[in-house]
């Protein structure tokens, strides 16, 4: 596919290097020789494994943690629990004071989803370290979990995590986070058609090829060297600092190189309880999870909910849009506010209309706890509006790409947050996917553009 | 643990180790002689990022035990260039832009060998047949199945 001479005559330049030329990758030739340094293709001598144990209760009580058959257990070295790490309770985005500290490293009196780590097990071998994990005794009280967004926020439901005292998050703005433009009641009274859809998703698992891990190596001189597959370097080690209340210059992060993410190494779960690992023995550390944790403990991508209500007029224009988003955060937090409020953003997606409401909540449930996902917040928030879009034009009997012609966003219009819309493509997209597709539009569609209203 | 005494030639060189019974080869390639080519992506069998080649056929060194190699010639992805010359899959690979995180690519690799070389002139059904047990979560199959379809065509043409 060109771009087209004619698109932004004016605004581009065409004398460029770089873009429009295939170069090769400069990360290729280690990848088809072999050659490319993965964190798990390095080995330490004396490196320990670390296995832990998990939580098989969605939601229970600690009375007790019993660590000493598995401290007897051959070739075990150092047996983690909460009291050993120095800041248990954290939250990945304190570092943008999006808090409260709602999580911990190792479980305290509670866990709140079937999965949560209880109990590190560092061992000479990763065969040891499994056993000895499976002779730690935890004696818990099973608590009513609730598994629904609607269930959790009913009035009585079971509280999941204390921390926020309440099944949602509670935004600066209140329960959820808001966009009010116009009045979206007057633009459903004046519509044609008013059209309400709900929309839902199921968590995703990213799946990577290289499961989630790190090694750390102590230096000698009370510095630790952390290789890791993150796909996020500095809020990691930054992270590991507060948790480990140890300050960055002693810890070393060496990474970049990922075996797949897709948005699923952000959290910071791994490499904390290994540099504590290490520095608490002075042996290097390797925590790697299996494929069934990757599968079943790393965050997925969050369950929504999405509930559209729109009013459109027989000529196409949507004149009112009022969207209500639940983002299921699992137990904890991690990057759920985040990508809720994202969502409210994001909404009511690229096209320009006159009343807006939105509402997104972050919810809490018994769930494994949800986080980043290639373009969370807005991913299923795409879907539901583009079904809706589809539904809309079906309703008044319109072709569906002319009608989102019709609605577009073009620069100078005045989106729902208050961001005036600039740089706009759309329209030029949906021209060139109108040409690949073979699905014609009406000339006059095909004359305008993003930037020259009324042309 | 008593150690078994594993040897096999391993892309060409002698290689003897002593093992512990029931080590796996990927653990002992990997661990123990150090040629990490060979990605372990689920240990059971299902990801195909640990393949190679035993004795002509494709195998998965995440589920082979060492000590069942003795005496085998096995050639990993490490051993395909040959004095830094890159072999015509590695090449096809390259210039398709048929690798993204790169994890999965030695064992497509590998995998796309023996195709090629059982069947010199796949088909492009024989190539997605011959990477079925392989996952490349990029999901980038298009340019992986037509690298393997270039690089049978460019030994077709070496051999003419």
């Amino acid at each position: 596919m060109e771009l087209r001479k004619s698109y932004f005559a004016d605004q581009r330049k065409d004398d460029l290097h770089e873009i429009g030329q295939p170069r090769p990758r400069s990360d290729s030739p280690g990848h088809v020789t072999g050659k490319t340094t993965y964190f798990a293709d390095r080995n330490f001598p004396g490196m320990l494994h670390l296995k832990m144990v998990r939580s098989p209760h969605h939601h229970a009580r600690i009375r007790s943690i019993d660590t000493s058959e598995a401290e007897k257990h051959p070739g075990v070295v150092k047996v983690l629990t909460a009291k050993d790490v120095p800041h248990n309770v954290y939250t990945i985005l304190i570092l943008i004071q999006i808090g409260p500290e709602d999580e911990t490293v190792l479980a305290d009196g509670k866990v709140r989803w079937k999965g949560e780590a209880v109990v590190a097990v560092l061992a000479e071998t990763e065969r040891a370290a499994q056993e000895a994990a499976a002779k730690v005794k935890v004696d818990y009280e099973v608590l009513p979990a609730v598994f629904d967004m609607d269930e959790a926020l009913k009035p009585g439901a079971p509280i999941v995590n204390e921390y926020h005292g309440r099944n949602y998050y509670l935004y600066d703005s209140g329960e959820c986070r808001k966009v009010r433009f116009g009045d979206v009641e007057a633009g459903f009274a004046e519509a044609d058609h008013v059209l309400e859809q709900a929309y839902q998703s199921s968590p995703i698992e990213h799946a990577p090829t290289e499961t989630t891990g790190c090694i750390v190596a102590p230096e000698g001189n009370d510095r630790f060297t952390c290789y890791t597959n993150t796909q996020a370097m500095f809020f990691t080690l930054d992270n590991a600092s507060i948790i480990l209340q140890m300050p960055g210059n002693k810890l070393h992060f060496v990474g970049g190189t990922v075996g797949g993410g897709f948005g699923g190494k952000v959290d910071v779960i791994v490499e904390p309880i290994a540099i504590l690992g290490a520095k608490l023995t002075g042996r290097p550390v390797c925590f790697i999870y299996s494929r069934e944790e990757e599968m079943q403990i790393s965050s997925p991508r969050a369950a929504e909910t999405v509930v559209i209500k729109d009013g459109v007029m027989n000529d196409g224009r949507i004149v009112a849009r009022k969207v209500t988003g639940h983002t299921d955060a699992g137990a904890y937090s991690r990057h759920s506010p985040y990508g809720a409020q994202k969502g409210a953003g994001h909404y009511p997606g690229p096209y320009t209309i006159p009343n807006v409401w939105i509402d997104t909540y972050c919810v809490y449930t018994n769930r494994t706890p949800s986080s980043a996902m290639r373009g969370f917040g807005v991913t299923i928030g795409d879907f539901a509006l583009e079904v809706q879009m589809d539904k809309l034009a079906r309703l008044i009997g319109m072709d569906p790409l002319e009608f989102r012609f019709l609605n577009a966003y073009r620069d100078g219009d005045m989106k729902a947050h208050r961001q005036p819309t600039e740089g706009a493509a759309l329209i030029e997209c949906m021209q060139e996917a109108s040409r690949a597709a073979n699905w014609p539009v009406a000339e006059q569609f095909m004359a305008i553009s993003s930037y020259a209203k009324g042309a | 643990m008593a150690k078994v005494p594993v040897q096999f030639t391993l892309n060409g060189a002698e290689k003897a180790e002593f093992i512990d019974s029931g080590t796996t080869l990927l653990h002992a390639l990997r661990d123990k002689i150090g040629d990490t080519s060979p990605k372990g992506g689920c240990h059971q069998g299902t990801c195909g990022a640990c393949s190679v080649i035993i004795d002509g056929e494709l195998r998965l060194s995440c589920l082979t035990l060492a000590e069942a190699c003795n005496g085998a010639t096995i050639i990993t992805t490490s051993g395909l260039s040959e004095r830094g010359v890159l072999h015509p899959l590695q090449r096809a690979f390259l210039d398709a832009f048929a690798t993204q995180c790169g994890f999965c690519t030695p064992g497509m690799i590998m995998a796309a060998k023996v195709l090629l070389d059982h069947t010199p002139n796949p088909s492009r059904e024989d190539v997605v047949e011959a990477l079925s047990g392989n996952i490349c979560r990029c999901t980038g199959y298009e340019p992986i199945i037509q690298a393997v379809l270039t690089a049978a065509r460019s030994n077709s043409q070496n051999a003419a």
